[in-house]
């Protein structure tokens, strides 16, 4: 008598192109279902990518800026602002860790782009005076001309920023004749245009005079509106507690010291909360794509009950059936899963790209989402394949 | 091959077979005849494991194989046994020669030596020209005989083949069932179902089912077929 044959065990090999075959022969379909899942994935990998972007674009831009500085300011109170001594600059210097101080006050004139002009045209634009190493403390950049110096401090000169600039209609700076605005008065030539500020926006939309001139073209009191500073890194919370008595012995509590860098972050911050709603969204994405993977695995082993029978007479068992239509699903959602991947990457790099970001790709967000699609397509394959796989040989041929 | 005292009731109390006894002896051709709902198919399937009777044994070389699970079942479909339908059952989409090799795959064939065999079995079945056709650019009678192919590539113990001429014309058919005795004269132990009784005529065995029983079980002597 010769023994009955032993169990057959499919080689991994075997199983994949049992996988693939459903695929392979119905591609149409499969792209449908898979494209649930991979809008679910590329969105899962862009609301994570692109804050991350983002947030390595701001540590890029904060590294380039410094997170050194620090700004004090007169805090507001209902009696109003105390203004600060006209000596606290040069006292705040003397801080050891502090490399720079300087500062700009408000000289309380107005602009406009000619006499005839009504000055509440350009109220928005506030009149400063600043200190001459203002550009060593925030890093400015000019986008033309030049910064005032030692020279045109005095002079009737005036350096725009950036918004202030668009507002008055300077472009750009015509050599000659070189442009004039009026200021209290008195006409001023334009020597210079900022670049936006990162660190200090309101300097953006104010223009800039010398000290000196200030004092006595403008009347200006010499007292300072806002004092910059820059101090060794490590001891920048040290300064920070010494800054409001140095600024004001008498009244250190009306001091306000902050630091822009802090500010900035927290501004991206809030940005990214909106990312978890959108985060859910690709939640709701998934699991519809999973039900419609779901949906095509159940119409296929309806179509298939032949296909199944015959494999049956050919001597599948239940469990080898049953993981054919497991591994099918799982790949076609993992298909949609890839194409996700690359749909979400290349809107990351596209978005990227037009915010001048470098690109980054969070590695654990990609394999999250490859591994829910896999989890998805097990899980959506699994009642089907159990359908299947639970048929008759007979029934599944007759049917 | 034996079926000894096999019943088969449905749910609802439809008794398909009552108390069958029939023994198929390595070698032999078998015709299984009768009219439709006499429980010739039924027959057929619990024989091939397809089925499970709910009375009497079945024994495969021997051994019982009412009761084994479904996985060592499956093996013994696979390795011992060869079905061919009515309807040939092929994959759409893939080649003759890939649909053959899918009955290798279960019968446990190292995928290395797969092809080379389902070769030899197309060539068996006089389709050596057709390995790469697919289903669709078959006619009914090749692709009834990939079926064929398909069935005898792992060398069972004994090919079913349910009303396998069923859905073919005339000519087709005939050449179908001169196939088929040409591989029981090359040894392959086949039983064939069909209402055909011109075809059941000409085989070497023919056993009658009606109602569920087995009316009569006639063998010719060697020779006096065509």
């Amino acid at each position: 008598m010769t023994p009955l044959p032993r169990t057959v065990r499919l080689s991994p090999w075997d199983l994949g192109r049992l996988g693939l075959l459903g695929i392979r022969t119905r591609p149409g379909r499969v792209g449908l279902s898979a494209f649930g899942i991979a809008i679910g994935i590329a969105t899962m990998i862009a609301v994570t990518a692109i804050p991350a972007s983002g947030q390595r674009a701001l540590m890029d831009q904060l590294s380039a800026l410094g997170t050194n500085l620090l700004q004090a300011s007169p805090q507001e109170t209902p009696q109003g602002a105390v203004p600060f001594p006209p000596e606290s600059v040069d006292m705040v210097a003397r801080i050891g860790p502090v490399s720079i101080a300087s500062a700009v006050a408000n000289t309380h004139t107005k602009i406009s782009r000619s006499d005839r002009n009504g000055e509440q045209d350009f109220a928005g634009i506030a009149v400063l005076a600043t200190r001459l190493n203002l550009p060593e403390a925030l890093h400015l950049r000019l986008r033309a001309g030049r910064f005032l110096n030692q020279a045109t401090a005095a002079l009737p000169t005036v350096v725009l920023g950036a918004d202030a600039a668009i507002q008055l209609g300077f472009d750009h700076l015509t050599a000659d004749p070189p442009p004039q605005v009026f200021i209290g008065g008195r006409w001023f030539t334009v020597i210079g245009i900022l670049e936006p500020i990162p660190l200090a926006p309101d300097i953006d939309s104010t223009a800039l005079v010398g000290w000196p001139a200030a004092e006595s073209q403008l009347g200006f009191d010499g007292q300072p509106t806002v004092i910059y500073t820059r101090a060794a890194e490590a001891q920048i919370d040290a300064v920070r507690e010494v800054m409001a008595r140095t600024i004001n012995p008498a009244a250190p509590g009306s001091v306000t010291v902050s630091r822009p860098s802090d500010a900035l972050a927290a501004k991206r911050a809030t940005e990214s909360t909106l990312s978890t709603l959108f985060l859910g969204l690709a939640a709701v994405a998934l699991l519809v794509g999973g039900i419609g993977v779901a949906n095509t695995m159940v119409v296929a082993v309806l179509e298939r009950r032949h296909e199944i029978g015959l494999r049956r007479a050919l001597g599948a068992s239940r469990g080898q059936v049953r993981i054919q239509f497991v591994i099918e699903s799982v790949v076609m959602a993992f298909a949609g899963g890839g194409a996700g991947l690359l749909l979400g990457v290349a809107a990351t790099i596209g978005y990227a790209r037009y915010q001048h970001w470098p690109v980054v790709i969070p590695l654990a967000s990609a394999g999250i989402g490859l591994g829910a699609a896999v989890v998805i397509g097990a899980v959506a394959g699994l009642y089907p394949a159990v359908r299947a796989a639970r048929l008759s040989p007979t029934e599944a041929l007759a049917g | 091959m034996e079926v000894r005292e096999v019943a088969k009731v449905y749910p609802g109390g439809v008794h398909a077979l009552d108390r069958v006894s029939l023994r198929v002896e390595p070698g032999e051709f078998v015709g299984i005849v009768g009219p439709s709902g006499s429980g010739k198919s039924t027959l057929l399937h619990i024989m091939g494991t397809l089925e499970r009777a709910t009375g009497g044994t079945v024994l495969l070389s021997g051994h019982d194989v009412g009761d084994l699970p479904d996985r060592r079942l499956s093996a013994v479909r696979g390795r011992l046994l060869g079905f061919v339908f009515q309807q040939c059952y092929l994959t759409a989409g893939l080649t003759a020669v890939e649909n053959v090799c899918t009955g290798l795959m279960y019968a446990g064939v190292a995928a290395s030596r797969r092809r080379s065999l389902a070769l030899a079995a197309l060539d068996r079945v006089g389709l050596a020209a057709r390995i790469g056709h697919r289903p669709h650019e078959m006619s009914g009678g090749e692709r009834q005989r990939v079926a064929i192919a398909r069935a005898l590539v792992h060398e069972p113990a004994l090919i079913l083949a349910d009303e396998p001429t069923g859905a073919l014309d005339g000519a087709n058919g005939a050449g179908v069932l001169a196939l088929l005795r040409r591989l029981n004269e090359e040894g392959t132990t086949i039983a064939v179902i069909t209402h055909d009784r011109e075809i059941a005529a000409e085989l070497p065995r023919r056993v009658e089912v009606r109602d569920g029983r087995i009316v009569s079980d006639v063998r010719q002597p060697a020779g006096s077929t065509a």
